[in-house]
């Protein structure tokens, strides 16, 4: 069993460490518009939750990629990015239902969460674990996560 | 053991015969193409010309000797004829094969408005590799290319060409660019910044001839204009290849019509990708999708069905993302509307940003976009779960932009 993001929204203060995490992780930059997870607020700010990639097993974006630039890290069960290899097409974005897909127009090619080669950076700094990198299968986040897949299929 | 023939070694051809592998171990996969390259992309084929990537860059699959580690025989030969009785392909070399199971995924081929001079060298299309070769020889740095059509695969090319540094004519025969994927509002918004980028466009003006004068193409337009060429890209137009299953029996309308299990009208016999006219998630009815995403779809399920694991499909959804000169845009499903359906808009006329959604009752049916590249994604997932959007609807018609947010609390079930 891979282990996953978990992703607890009544733990997020809406901090944006993780955003700052993976921006610096991916790109060597602090900046939130370059993070691969997001955190997205409601009501003005009383509820926030982090959205990124689930992994999902449909690996919608890795079937669609024309040019096999998205595959599977064996040892993290990730979908990744070659940005060597990816053409910047961006067929990827519109075929993942999930939306967590970006195409960045700085480097012309796509964009999602790696899962940091299984040191998650996010998870790392998020100061009140509203995001942990866990056995999936402590924690009910496959049921969430087939259930997402199911309203998808 | 089953016999299994695949017709078409693009993307649907390709994936089918990896899955058919992947589920049935011990059938024979046999993949026919008819061009003498290794399986690639054409969609990759504009990113070659824009010398992003190389030739091998717009390969379907990268891994040494792929298909021979998985045991999958890839032929090179042209179809001619089908007899479904004897379960055999007639091949123009004269040859046959025969099958237990065939899928046709043949794609489509190009189509030329049928005016004179569409025979000339230097008159080429833009679909196959070797037309790739021929345009990049031609269209050096200051060359004079005209490219007749601004549809979906116009407008890629377009981008190709000027990344070329040519000097660009685009010739629209009907009064917008891509007019069968924006509206009039984003087709304009597209042309202006074509424009300011230095792309000639004419629209509403078709061409009634091409001559040769010297070494230079002359296209004649209605109006009387002419125009002198070093090269002219022919994308006006796409047909299913299908030619080869007259007096079959196989049904054909637009494309081969195929039913949920992605099973033509004669028995082990599917159809997959561009050639296929399958079932469209959001209205119901057969169409032909023409796009990455339903062949690689396609490919996989007409695989396990014709593997026999029962895998029913829930139907494309005709959408499409492009890049015209660093301004991206996106259309999804009924982006033109449905009856009796509601609408909204946001249009930023001079930060060169649209975003239009279509609503039937409470769901998404139908979106289009422009300068959008962050969650574009979410409106397939929308669209496709057709989770009814309640109290966001009008939270939407009032700001489109609110899609992320409609889409979590709708979608995710992750906020109470």
């Amino acid at each position: 069993m891979h282990k996953a993001l978990v992703i607890d929204p009544d733990k997020c203060t809406s901090c944006l460490q993780c955003e700052m995490a993976c921006s610096f992780e991916h790109e060597g930059v602090f900046n939130p518009a370059k993070s691969r997870i997001k955190i997205f607020e409601f009501e003005h700010g009383k509820r926030s939750i982090p959205y990124t990639c689930t992994q999902c097993a449909e690996a919608w974006c890795m079937h669609a990629c024309p040019v096999e630039a998205i595959t599977v890290n064996l040892s993290t069960g990730a979908k990744e990015v070659n940005p060597d290899v990816c053409v910047g097409c961006k067929v990827c974005t519109i075929a993942c239902p999930f939306g967590t897909v970006n195409y960045e127009s700085d480097s012309g090619k796509v964009a999602k969460c790696d899962l940091c080669g299984g040191d998650p950076q996010c998870a790392e700094v998020c100061p009140t674990d509203a995001i942990t990198y866990v056995e999936a299968d402590w924690t009910g986040y496959d049921k969430m996560r087939d259930s997402a897949v199911r309203a998808h299929s | 053991m089953s016999n299994y023939l695949i017709l078409g070694a693009g993307p649907a051809g390709v994936i089918a015969a990896e899955t058919l592998r992947k589920v049935d171990p011990s059938g024979s996969v046999t993949l026919i193409g008819d061009e003498p390259e290794a399986p690639y992309s054409r969609m990759a084929l504009p990113y070659m010309l824009a010398e992003n990537v190389g030739e091998s860059g717009t390969h379907l699959r990268h891994g040494e000797r792929h298909f021979d580690k998985l045991g999958i025989d890839i032929r090179q030969g042209r179809v001619n004829a089908l007899d479904v009785g004897a379960r055999s392909v007639a091949l123009s070399d004269g040859s046959s094969v025969g099958y237990d199971k065939l899928l046709i995924a043949t794609g489509s081929h190009t189509i030329r408005p049928p005016i004179p001079g569409m025979d000339l060298a230097g008159v080429e299309n833009c679909w196959t590799l070797e037309d790739a070769r021929k345009i990049a020889a031609r269209a050096k740095p200051g060359s004079r290319v005209t490219l007749m059509g601004a549809g979906f695969i116009g407008c890629i090319v377009l981008e190709a060409l000027a990344a070329r540094n040519v000097d660009l004519t685009v010739i629209e025969r009907d009064d917008r660019m891509l007019p069968r994927m924006m509206d009039n509002t984003g087709g304009q918004m597209i042309r202006r910044w074509c424009e300011s980028k230095g792309v000639r466009v004419l629209v509403n003006t078709a061409v009634q001839g091409v001559s040769k004068s010297g070494e230079q193409l002359v296209l004649e337009l209605a109006g009387g204009e002419s125009l002198e060429a070093d090269l002219v890209v022919c994308a006006t137009g796409v047909k299913p290849n299908v030619d080869f299953l007259e007096n079959t029996g196989i049904r054909v309308e637009d494309g081969i019509i195929v039913d949920n299990r992605l099973c033509t009208s004669v028995p082990n016999v599917f159809a997959a990708g561009d050639v296929a006219q399958g079932p469209d998630r959001t209205t119901g009815r057969q169409e032909v999708h023409a796009i990455q995403p339903t062949a690689s779809e396609h490919g996989r399920i007409a695989a396990r069905n014709m593997a026999g694991v029962d895998t029913p499909y829930g139907g494309s959804l005709s959408m499409n993302v492009l890049n015209t000169l660093g301004l991206v845009s996106s259309s999804f499903g009924a982006w033109d509307g449905v009856s009796g359906g509601s609408s909204t808009n946001a249009v930023d006329t001079l930060g060169y940003k649209y975003l239009r959604l279509e609503f039937e009752d409470d769901y998404l049916v139908g979106a289009l976009a422009l300068g959008l590249t962050q969650h574009v994604g979410v409106i397939r997932g929308l669209m496709q779960t057709r989770v009814p959007l309640g109290k966001w609807k009008a939270r939407l018609i009032r700001d489109p932009h609110q899609l992320m947010s409609a889409y979590l609390e709708c979608t995710q079930g992750v906020i109470a």
